[in-house]
C-alpha cells in the first residue's frame, strides 16, 4: 500500500512540476493545486496507512477503539485543505484582476513592478489584449 | 449576459433551501460527521448560487452586511466561546450545558466559524464575478 | 498567567475582528486599531518582564497535555520578538495616518493589518510546529490582500511575482512538517527535539532539516529564493511595505533558528557550513543587488535581503555569542529597517519621488528629515555609537572567535558596501542641486505629525540601544543562552510526560 502511495505521489508532484513550468498563471495555479494534494497524501502516508475505521467516537463509549484509523493525520489534512483552498482562491482572484487590470496572465508580458528602468527601455505592455477585458 | 429565467427564479428557492440544511448540518456537527465549515459552505454555496442567478449586487442585499461583517462576527463568537475556559483549565477548553443534544460553548465556536466561512467564501466569489 | 500568554494572540484577534465588522465606517476602525496595537504592545512588555523572572512560560489551550494540544511557550527569544512586533505595530498604525490613510481603510487595511501582526505573534508564540505552519500561513494571506491593496497595475504585477513563490515555499514546508511527523511521530517542538538525537535514520532527518531550510529560507528571502522580496515589496503602499520589511523576513529568520537550534542542534556540523555558506551568499548578492538600483524602495529592499545574511550567522555557528549576536542583529534591524522604508515614504511627500534621479535638495529643504535619515542609515551600516555597530560587532566578533575567518571578512566588507548605498541615497537625495521637475506633495499638518511621530522615536530608540547598549545586549546574551539550553526547553513544556509514538516510529 506504501508503494502505491509513493508512486501516486511521485506522478502527481511530476505533473505539478509540468504545470508549474506553463507559461501561464492558470496552468502555474492547478500545478499548486496538484502538488497540494500531492503533499495531502505525503501526509496521510507519514500517519501510517493501516485500518480504515473512522476514528469516530461511538455514541456510548469515551475514547476511540485502538481499531480506529490515526485520526491525526487526517485533522492535518483537513487543515491543510482549507488553508490550501483560501491560497488558491487568492491567487486565483489576482489572476483574474490580473487578466482585467493588465489584461495578460502571462508573466512574461508584465513589467509594471519593474520600477525604475521601465518607463523609457519598454513598450507598453500588450495593448492589444485589452479590449477583451473591457 | 442575463442568466436565464429557469436559474433567476430557481435562485432564491434554493438559496431558501440552502439555509435549513445548512443549520442542520451545524448542529449535528457535534457528533456525526458535519459542522460549522460544511454547514457554512453550504449556506455559502446558496448564497453564490443566488449570485448567479440574480448578480452580485442582489446578493450583496441579500446579505445586508458587509461579508468582512459576517467574518468579524463569527471571529468574536469564536473567542468569546472560548473566554470561560480561560478561569479554568486552558483558553479554549469547552464546557458543556446539556451533552446530550451538544449543547455547550463547542456550539458557540462552531457557530462562529460557520459564520466566519459564510462571510469568507461569498467574499471571495462575489469578487470573483462581475455584476 | 493564562491570560498574559494568549493576550499577544486575542487581542490583534479581536481588534480584527472588530475592524472587520465596522467595515463601512472607516473612521470608527482607525482609533480601534491603534488602541489594538498599544494593548499589544503593553502586553508584549509584561509578558517579557514575567519571562525575565520565571523562565518560559508555558500554556496548554483547550487543557490538552502539552505533547498532545497545541502549546504555546513564551521564552526571552519569543517575547523580544513579540515586544518589538508590538512596537512595529503602534509605529505603522500611526504612520498608517498619514497620507493615503481614507483609500487604505475603505480598501480594508485595518482588520488586514491586524490579521498580519495576529499571524507574526501567532508564529513567535507557538510551540507545535503545525501550528507554526498555520500562523505562517495565516500571515501569508494577510500580506497578499496588504501588497494589492491599492490595485494599482503595478501592485498586481509585483503581487503575482510574491505570490507563486510563496505558494510554493508553504508546500515545502507543509512537506517538511508530515515528513517529520512520519520520523518521530508528534508535532509538538519540544517533543520532536526530544526524540529527534535518537532516531535511526539521521539521513532522513537531515533531508527534513534541509526541507524546512528551504521552507523558512524562502520566508526570509535568503540566497538564492530571495527574488520575490525586490520584486514585490517596492510596489506596496509605505506603510504595508514598512511592516512588511519590519516583521515578515524576520519570523522566516524567527523559525530558522527556532528550529535549527531546538530540533536539529545534535545535527549542527551538518548545517552548520551549509547555514554559513548561505548566509554568506546572501549578504554579498543582497548588497550587490542594492548598489545596481536607483529606486530608494528597492535600494531598501535589497538590503533587506543582505542583512538576513548577518542574522543567520548564529545559526551557522552556534555559539553563545553568535546567537546573542542574532537576537540584538534581528531587533537592531527591525527597529531601524522599518524606520528607513517610513522615511522613504516621508521623502516621497517632500521631494515627490522615490526615484533617486528626480529627488535632490531634500538636506536644503528639510535638514530634521535628513538627520533622521542619517540615523537608521549609518546604524544600518554599523557605525559607532549606533544600535547596528553593536549587532556587526557581536557577529564578526563571534565569528573570530570561532575560527570563521572568511565569514567575518565577508561581514565586515558587506557592512562597507552597504554604507556605499546609504551614501548613495544621501548624495542623491539629499545633497543634489533640486531637481526642476521635483515638487513636494501637499499634505495636512496631521498628516505630517502621523509621519514623523512614529520616524523620530524609532531613531530615539536605535540611538538609545546604540549608547545604552548594556542591557540589550544582557537580554540577547541570556535569550541565546536560554535557545542552547534544550533541555530546559523540552523540561519546561513536557515536563516527564511520555509520548506515544507511532507503530514503525522513534519509539
Amino acid at each position: 500500500m506504501e508503494s502505491l502511495f509513493a508512486i501516486a505521489i511521485g506522478i502527481l508532484t511530476a505533473a505539478a512540476v509540468y504545470m508549474f513550468l506553463a507559461r501561464d498563471l492558470p496552468r502555474v495555479l492547478i500545478g499548486f493545486i496538484m502538488l497540494g494534494t500531492a503533499v495531502n497524501m505525503l501526509i496521510l502516508a507519514a500517519g501510517r496507512i493501516g485500518s480504515i475505521v473512522p476514528a469516530l467516537v461511538a455514541g456510548n463509549e469515551s475514547a476511540l477503539t485502538a481499531a480506529a484509523a490515526n485520526p491525526l493525520p487526517q485533522a492535518l489534512i483537513l487543515t491543510a485543505i482549507v488553508i490550501g483552498f483560501g491560497l488558491a482562491a487568492f491567487a486565483l482572484m489576482l489572476i483574474v484582476k490580473s487578466q482585467r487590470i493588465l489584461g495578460t496572465v502571462m508573466p512574461e508580458e508584465m513589467q509594471e513592478a519593474e520600477g525604475d528602468v521601465a518607463p523609457q527601455a519598454l513598450p507598453a505592455p500588450a495593448p492589444a489584449r485589452r479590449k477583451d477585458a473591457a | 449576459m442575463m442568466p436565464s429565467l429557469i436559474l433567476r427564479t430557481m435562485a432564491p428557492l434554493v438559496f431558501a433551501l440552502s439555509l435549513p440544511v445548512s443549520f442542520f448540518i451545524l448542529i449535528q456537527g457535534h457528533n456525526n460527521p458535519g459542522g460549522g465549515f460544511v454547514g457554512g459552505l453550504v449556506a455559502a454555496a446558496g448564497v453564490i448560487f443566488y449570485a448567479l442567478g440574480r448578480g452580485r449586487d442582489a446578493a450583496t442585499d441579500l446579505l445586508r452586511v458587509p461579508p468582512a461583517t459576517l467574518c468579524g462576527v463569527g471571529i468574536l463568537l469564536a473567542v468569546a466561546s472560548g473566554v470561560p475556559g480561560l478561569l479554568g483549565a486552558g483558553f479554549l477548553t469547552h464546557d458543556w450545558w446539556a451533552p446530550a443534544y451538544g449543547l455547550g460553548t463547542a456550539l458557540i465556536f462552531d457557530t462562529g466559524v460557520y459564520l466566519t466561512v459564510v462571510g469568507t467564501a461569498s467574499a471571495i466569489f462575489l469578487a470573483l464575478i462581475r455584476s | 498567567m493564562q491570560i498574559l500568554l494568549v493576550a499577544p494572540l486575542l487581542i490583534p484577534l479581536c481588534t480584527a475582528a472588530l475592524t472587520a465588522i465596522l467595515w463601512s465606517r472607516p473612521d470608527l476602525q482607525r482609533p480601534l486599531g491603534l488602541a489594538g496595537a498599544w494593548l499589544l504592545l503593553g502586553s508584549a512588555v509584561a509578558l517579557l518582564s514575567a519571562a525575565w523572572e520565571h523562565g518560559p512560560l508555558v500554556g496548554q489551550m483547550g487543557g490538552w497535555a502539552a505533547p498532545y494540544g497545541i502549546t504555546l511557550v513564551i521564552d526571552l527569544f519569543s517575547a523580544i520578538m513579540l515586544v518589538i512586533t508590538g512596537l512595529m505595530a503602534v509605529a505603522v498604525a500611526i504612520y498608517a495616518m498619514g497620507p493615503g490613510a481614507v483609500e487604505r481603510d475603505k480598501a480594508g487595511f485595518q482588520p488586514l493589518f491586524h490579521s498580519l501582526i495576529l499571524g507574526v505573534a501567532g508564529a513567535f508564540s507557538t510551540g507545535d510546529i503545525f501550528n507554526l505552519y498555520v500562523w505562517f500561513e495565516v500571515m501569508l494571506i494577510a500580506s497578499f490582500g496588504l501588497l494589492v491593496l491599492d490595485r494599482t497595475r503595478e501592485q498586481i504585477d509585483g503581487g503575482l511575482r510574491y505570490v507563486a513563490l510563496n505558494l510554493v515555499g508553504t508546500l515545502f514546508f507543509l512537506m517538511a512538517v508530515g515528513l517529520l511527523y512520519g520520523l518521530t511521530g508528534t508535532l509538538n517542538l519540544a517533543d520532536i527535539a526530544r526524540v529527534a538525537p535518537d532516531i535511526e535514520n539521521q539521513g532522513a532527518l537531515a533531508a527534513v532539516g534541509v526541507l524546512l531550510l528551504i521552507a523558512f529560507g524562502a520566508k526570509a528571502a535568503v540566497f538564492p529564493i530571495f527574488n520575490w522580496l525586490p520584486a514585490a515589496y517596492h510596489t506596496a503602499s509605505m506603510p504595508v511595505a514598512a511592516i512588511f520589511a519590519a516583521l515578515l523576513t524576520k519570523v522566516g529568520v524567527y523559525a530558522i533558528i527556532r528550529v535549527f537550534t531546538l530540533i536539529f542542534a545534535h545535527d549542527a556540523a551538518f548545517f552548520g557550513p551549509i547555514v554559513g555558506v548561505i548566509a554568506m551568499a546572501t549578504m554579498v548578492t543582497g548588497v550587490l543587488g542594492a548598489a545596481s538600483h536607483y529606486d530608494v524602495r528597492r535600494i531598501l529592499s535589497f538590503h533587506i535581503i543582505s542583512q538576513i545574511g548577518y542574522m543567520l550567522v548564529g545559526v551557522a555557528l552556534m555559539t553563545p555569542l553568535a546567537i546573542a549576536g542574532s537576537v540584538l542583529y534581528v531587533v537592531h534591524h527591525i527597529i531601524v529597517k522599518a524606520n528607513l522604508f517610513l522615511i522613504a515614504g516621508a521623502m516621497r511627500q517632500e521631494g515627490g519621488s522615490f526615484a533617486l534621479r528626480r529627488l535632490g535638495g531634500l538636506w536644503a529643504a528639510k535638514p530634521i528629515l535628513g538627520l533622521l535619515f542619517l540615523v537608521p542609515a549609518l546604524s544600518l551600516a554599523g557605525l559607532p555609537p549606533l544600535s547596528g555597530f553593536w549587532g556587526k560587532f557581536a557577529v564578526i566578533r563571534a565569528g573570530l572567535e570561532a575560527e570563521a575567518y572568511v565569514l567575518a571578512g565577508v561581514a565586515l566588507a558587506v557592512g562597507l558596501l552597504t554604507l556605499y548605498s546609504m551614501i548613495k541615497i544621501w548624495n542623491e537625495a539629499f545633497w543634489k542641486m533640486k531637481p526642476e521637475a521635483a515638487k513636494s506633495i501637499p499634505w495636512t499638518r496631521r498628516e505630517r505629525v502621523a509621519t514623523y511621530a512614529p520616524i523620530l522615536a524609532l531613531a530615539a530608540l536605535t540611538l538609545t540601544i546604540g549608547l545604552w547598549t548594556e542591557p540589550f545586549a544582557a537580554l540577547s546574551l541570556a535569550a541565546a543562552e536560554e535557545l542552547l539550553d534544550r533541555q530546559g526547553y523540552i523540561q519546561a513544556v513536557l515536563g516527564s510526560v511520555q509520548t506515544a509514538g507511532l507503530p514503525g516510529g522513534a519509539e
